[in-house]
């Protein structure tokens, strides 16, 4: 096994890592807030099947981003109205998002094979090409470095740009600092006269829309944009495993995705001279590692690390 | 001048709220001054805090208005509160364990300009809290400091303290109320909710008494005292004079050597503690919430490990005894936690169904049987004048004496040699207090050693023969009732040392 393969490899890990990054942040954001949203996997969905429609139809890469964002943002919608509204029970609303979003994508894009002539649908050339891995000049050019950090596609670029950026917003911002007492302690927060339920929405629905550029990316660049059943497959959750990973840390979350990504990849990458067993002990990796990390993450953890104390409780002022 | 000639700086006016059918506040009208405590009293359920929510934005009121400064506001949330200068202190802590004490005194504000700075009103009111100290590290007194910051630095003029003293020591106590007076001379208005008579007496300069959601009246504190303020807030006259039976106390029952119990993360919860309990007498156990009473109680009755000493029961050892064993060698344990129903009973369960709990093992055959249950049930409601709607009800439906009087009436039924009772009158009104200790003396005097952890220094002082003090899981000191005062038990609460040391015990 040679370096060049290394570094294949490692490119190959970072690629199947962003979406995972941006389920993962959009969680984060969401339970920070205080709520659990388990729909990760449906928002996805709904941002990958949106954005394929709109990449399909409009032929514009921009409308297509828009599109899964905004589809993410609509299945949050929905979610945060039932509970922070309706105050349902959120690991239901979060469960049967996904089987919501699961059975629409997959209703959709069937479809739209069926109807078609070749029994395929796949997304124009120029579309693709607006989102493929794109040179920052000489940057680029640096040996291996180049290859893996300055070479990439502007969903990877972004993702990392949203990770950075929600970290100063929640650690360093007077906002930030409201949405944590939101997710820690809803009647101290509201005491303290900040609107629990505004904020609760604006930080779901945004939440969402970063689930949502997940889709978009696995639709248009992981599948180049071509439509496959059961296209998530699963990673939405890992994405929720994710963010116990990291310890609801969108700079960890960067770390944490490119470990899971790295994961997923290792079936493809690992020469057979090595290790020779069949491939679904591979794609089982993923899960096994998460569930492992479950365990673990269970056992340590200092108070601030630790899920937001008031995560999956929904508040009501009035209660009694 | 006399107070009532002052404009008011609150008024509330024919305030009512129903939850369900439950009216919590009925046509209640009320006005604060400006620089003066008020103290609202009032049985536990009779609509104080119902009241003071709807004048911090968290309830709305069903009917009437709320008069700042002589004009009719609408407070709909604890924003608007704050904006018109009207801070509430809750009794349970609204605080952000994680955070600082600044981040939390921060919350929720808007910059600079809109407040004072925490750290300039730290040192103009000569407080002794460190601002960078994360809460789940402060002592209560520390968290409710930083509750009064929180109001204060939102430049308060009305503040609102709801049971402020219920988890204080009494030196604590003094602090706060200093406090109080500093900030009344300062011009504020403050109103504290309390059941306490004693306290109302000392900080307030008049007190209006609620009972059953209904304002009784409203009287100057100079014209009331003990007996015409119980009257009013109960209804009815009562017999505040807790008495102590008088037994004399037989041979030692309970006897713990050097007993050191460790907690989940290794931190020492008891330290070398040693005492021991004779028949037929009733041994109170006083200290800061968090002292190590939990860990008494539970390593007593085998549900917590012990690290090393032993506990015997009339000379047998029973440390290392599953809870099973030493219940049926006859240790009672009636623990009643803060949140009252997290322990001992189940709060789906009707009342014959939390009996069986403890006696179904004793049945033989597949299926339960019920009829001894449901006859102990009648019985017990019987006794202790339980109010229930029926035997099916679940315990949840119950208000929290009659839980309370279900669970030690259990333990009590199953005629055990020690009882251990914490908190037994936690959050009870006076009536439902009365009758737990009159349960009390009546098992003292049938020979049954009785350890009953207290928070209320008065009812440890009445009630007990000896008194022991638990200080941070150090025990220090065992006080004879009649050496024993209000102020050496706090000194000894907070672990200080006295010069006399021997001479209590």
């Amino acid at each position: 096994m040679d370096f060049n393969h290394i570094i294949l490899f490692l490119y190959a890990a970072i690629l199947a890592g962003v979406p995972l990054l941006y389920g993962t942040l959009g969680e984060i954001i969401i339970e920070k807030s205080g709520n659990l949203n388990l729909g990760v996997e449906g928002m996805m969905y709904l941002g990958a099947i949106s954005s394929f429609l709109a990449a399909y139809t409009f032929e514009s890469a921009f409308l297509a981003i828009i599109a899964g964002f905004l589809a993410g943002v609509l299945g949050a919608l929905i979610y945060a109205f039932l509970t922070v509204s309706l105050k349902a029970n959120q690991n239901v609303t979060g469960l049967t998002l996904t089987v919501f979003g699961t059975g629409v994508a997959n209703f959709i894009g069937e479809r739209l094979k069926m109807t078609s002539e070749a029994g395929t649908v796949i997304v124009s050339d120029s579309v693709i090409r607006s989102l493929l891995p794109m040179k920052l000049g000489a940057l680029s050019d640096i040996p291996v470095i180049g290859k893996l950090v300055f070479n990439h596609s502007i969903l990877t670029y972004l993702s990392i740009l949203f990770a950075i950026l929600m970290s100063l917003y929640l650690n360093r911002s007077r906002i930030g600092l409201n949405l944590r007492a939101i997710g820690e302690n809803p009647s101290a927060a509201d005491a303290m006269g900040i609107d629990v339920n505004r904020y609760k929405y604006l930080h779901i629905l945004f939440g969402g829309g970063l689930c949502g550029l997940g889709g978009v990316y696995i639709a248009l660049v992981t599948c180049v944009g071509n439509w496959q059943p059961n296209i998530i497959g699963g990673q939405g959750w890992i994405a929720v495993a994710l963010v116990i990973f990291a310890s609801w840390k969108p700079l960890r979350a960067v770390f944490g995705s490119l470990i899971f990504g790295a994961l997923s990849m290792l079936r493809l990458y690992m020469p057979k001279s090595i290790i020779d067993i069949p491939a679904s002990i591979f794609n089982m990796l993923p899960f096994a590692v998460t569930c492992l990390v479950l365990v673990i993450s269970s056992i340590r953890m200092k108070r601030e690390n630790q899920q937001p104390a008031a995560c999956g409780v929904n508040y009501f002022r009035e209660e009694r | 001048m006399q107070i009532e000639d002052r404009p008011a700086v609150i008024e509330l006016k024919n305030l009512s709220k129903s939850f369900g059918r439950v009216k919590a506040n009925d046509d209640i009208s009320l006005k604060l001054y400006s620089s003066e405590i008020l103290a609202l009293l009032g049985e536990n359920g009779s609509g104080k805090t119902t009241l003071m929510n709807m004048l911090s934005g968290i309830y709305q009121p069903d009917s009437g208005s709320i008069l700042l400064n002589g004009e009719t506001v609408k407070i709909n949330s604890p924003k608007d509160a704050i904006k018109l200068g009207i801070g509430m202190i809750h009794q349970h802590f609204k605080l952000v364990d994680v955070f600082t004490a600044e981040e939390n005194i921060k919350l929720g504000s808007r910059g600079k300009g809109e407040s004072i700075s925490a750290r300039s009103l730290v040192q103009s009111l000569n407080l002794n809290i460190d601002l960078d100290k994360k809460i789940y590290d402060m002592s209560v007194s520390e968290k409710q400091t930083v509750e009064v910051l929180k109001v204060l630095t939102r430049k308060a003029d009305i503040l609102v303290l709801d049971e402020p003293t219920a988890v204080l020591t009494p030196q604590e106590i003094d602090t706060l109320f200093n406090t109080l007076r500093e900030m009344k001379k300062a011009g504020k208005s403050i109103i504290i909710i309390t059941h306490k008579l004693e306290e109302v007496l000392a900080i307030s300069d008049r007190v209006a008494v609620l009972h059953k959601g209904r304002l009784v009246d409203t009287v100057n504190t100079k014209e009331a005292d003990r007996f015409s303020l119980t009257e009013m807030m109960v209804g009815r006259q009562v017999d505040l004079d807790i008495k102590r039976a008088k037994t004399i106390p037989g041979d030692v029952v309970l006897s713990v050597e050097g007993l050191t119990v460790h907690g989940n993360e290794g931190n020492v919860e008891l330290d070398k503690i040693s005492f021991s309990l004779r028949a037929g007498e009733i041994l109170g156990v006083a200290g800061i919430a968090g002292s190590g009473q939990k860990a008494l109680c539970e390593s007593i009755a085998g549900l917590q490990p012990v690290t090393s000493g032993s506990i015997s029961l009339s000379g047998q050892r029973i440390d290392g005894l599953s809870p099973r064993q030493i219940i049926e060698l006859g240790i009672s344990m009636a623990f009643i936690p803060e949140d009252r129903l997290g322990m001992g009973l189940i709060s789906s369960m009707n009342i014959p169904d939390n009996l069986l709990l403890k006696t179904y093992r004793d049945q033989k055959g597949l299926l339960l049987k019920r009829t001894q249950a449901r006859k102990e049930a009648e019985e017990l409601v019987e006794q202790l004048s339980i109010v229930t709607p029926g035997l099916k009800t679940p315990v949840s439906k119950l208000s929290g004496g009659n839980v309370q009087k279900v669970l030690l009436g259990r333990e009590i039924n199953l005629s055990p040699k020690v009882l251990i009772t914490a908190y037994p009158v936690r959050g009870l009104d006076i009536g439902a207090s009365m009758t737990i200790y009159d349960m009390l003396n009546e098992q003292k005097e049938k020979g049954v050693s009785v350890l009953f952890v207290g928070e209320d220094l008065d009812v440890l002082l009445a009630l007990c023969d000896r008194i022991m003090v638990l200080s941070s899981g150090k025990l220090s000191a065992i006080v004879e009732n009649r050496f024993a005062t209000k102020a050496l038990l706090g000194m000894k609460m907070v672990g200080m040392t006295t010069d006399k040391e021997d001479e209590y015990v």
